[in-house]
């Protein structure tokens, strides 16, 4: 079952230990850079306290600020996919404690283990599901004039 | 028959962003009977007409408080009023949140934008009588911090939890970007027995809707509030017409249960 409780909570019976026993646990002080747009995907994380934002670099401006990720949310999925470069820059807006993860260790675990490797598939694809409909839904400008609708 | 408009001074205005404001009105005569959390008023604007507009507030002596959002000429007329102004009154329309149905359940208010107005009076009634009910949530999404209204009143709920979150985010915003969906994971609230109070646009409505449906909130306790155009509020014009419902007088606050099939229903 996928859903709202967390990538742990995706997770089939104790994997979440085996996970974990790979996971090494992280913190980001404020305004700290987690990783920068164009950089090699090499880990993710799951964020257990604070915010960090995904932001995207504009030439000539502050970098614009897309996306947030939460506790209990996944930070960072292009590891998966080639060419594992970042496609965003992620920066904690808070105090930001999380899991970390590297994706040698992930992959090593998952082709001994194909249930996990698909539990994680799915979320990770749901985790992109949630996130390109809410940029999708964004370009409609709901709060705009008049709850305009019209796409920016 | 509809009753004529009231006169309603103007106590005071105060700009909440470039173009909303709140305004305070009392009686300048004879009183309306007593408003509800989630009902409206129809606001005539002398000389140039008539909007119908959630109570934001409910305050003593028969006094209301409103938010508007200039878009339009009524709107922009509202948007311009100053204290001492009169404008007219009719009401109380529509059907209201129905605060009974939560007694006991964890609460979850998801405002969008706008929306935020019609769902303070209610916030407001649940911290005046907070042994009635379990944990209250307040998700708010905006479009941008600029847009963000009542903020300091937000700032100071004492709640369970309150999060806002915009759909973009200027320099030093240091707050959540994104769908006002993606708070309900920090929400405390157990879904069986949780009811849940949403309005603003009817995309983001349907969207919270369905999120919570699937987290297992039940249809019956999912209220949202429509807030589709209407002209007479009496139920007689059929303009506000969804399918069955007459949302002046049916609604604007109906139960998913009933709206669900509706919303969905492509306008000729
Ligand atoms: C029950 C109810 C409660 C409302 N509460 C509030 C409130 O508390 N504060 C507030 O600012 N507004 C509220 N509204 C919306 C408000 O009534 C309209 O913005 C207003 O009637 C527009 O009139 P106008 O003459 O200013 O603009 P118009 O010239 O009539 O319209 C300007 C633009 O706004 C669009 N529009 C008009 N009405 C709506 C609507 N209901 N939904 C979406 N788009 C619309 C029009 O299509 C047009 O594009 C409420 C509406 C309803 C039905």
């Amino acid at each position: 079952m996928m859903g709202h409780g967390g990538l742990f909570a995706a997770l089939p019976e104790g994997r979440r230990e085996a996970l974990l026993a790979i996971a090494r646990e992280v913190k980001y002080p404020v305004g700290s850079r987690i990783f920068e747009e164009g950089g090699r995907a090499d880990r993710f994380w799951v964020v257990n306290t604070g915010t960090v934002a995904l932001d995207l670099h504009v030439p000539g401006r502050r970098a614009a600020v897309i996306d947030t990720v939460g506790p209990g949310e996944l930070l960072g999925w292009s590891w998966l996919f080639p060419p594992h470069h970042w496609h965003l820059g992620a920066q904690a807006t808070g105090e930001v404690g999380a899991w970390e993860f590297g994706a040698d260790s992930v992959r090593a675990l998952c082709a001994r283990d194909p249930e996990l490797d698909h539990a994680l598939l799915m979320y990770v694809s749901e985790t992109i599901g949630k996130r390109l409909r809410s940029a999708r839904t964004r370009l409609l400008d709901l709060y705009g004039p008049a709850g305009s609708g019209q796409l920016r | 028959m509809t009753d004529p408009p009231v006169p309603y001074r103007v106590l005071d205005t105060r700009p909440e962003t470039a173009d909303t404001v709140t305004f305070r009105l009392a009686p300048a005569g004879r009183a309306l009977p007593p408003f509800a959390p989630g009902q409206f008023a129809m606001l005539y604007a002398f000389g140039v007409g008539e909007a119908p507009v959630s109570v934001a507030g409910i305050l003593p002596d028969s006094g209301l408080m409103h938010t508007v959002r200039a878009v339009g000429a009524v709107s922009r007329a509202l948007h311009r009023l100053r204290s001492g102004d009169v404008v007219g009154v009719r009401g109380p329309f529509g059907t209201g949140w129905d605060l009974p149905l939560a007694a006991g359940d964890d609460l979850l208010v998801v405002a969008g934008g706008i929306g935020l107005a019609p769902l303070r009076p209610l916030v407001q009634a649940v911290l005046a009588a907070p042994q009635g009910y379990g944990r209250l949530n307040v998700l708010v999404g905006a479009r941008s911090p600029d847009d963000l209204l009542y903020r300091e009143e937000l700032g100071g709920w004492a709640l369970p939890y309150c999060g806002v979150t915009v759909d973009r985010a200027g320099a030093g915003w240091p707050g959540r970007v994104g769908l006002v969906t993606a708070l309900l994971d920090q929400a405390r609230f157990s879904p069986a027995e949780t009811t849940a109070f949403i309005c603003g646009p009817e995309v983001m409505i349907r969207a919270t809707a369905r999120e919570l449906l699937h987290r297992g909130v039940l249809p019956q306790r999912i209220l949202i509030s429509l807030e589709r155009n209407m002209h007479c509020a009496t139920g007689h014009c059929g303009h506000c017409q969804l399918g069955p419902l007459l949302l002046c007088r049916d609604g604007p606050v109906v139960g998913y249960d009933r709206a669900e099939h509706l919303l969905t229903v492509r306008e000729l």
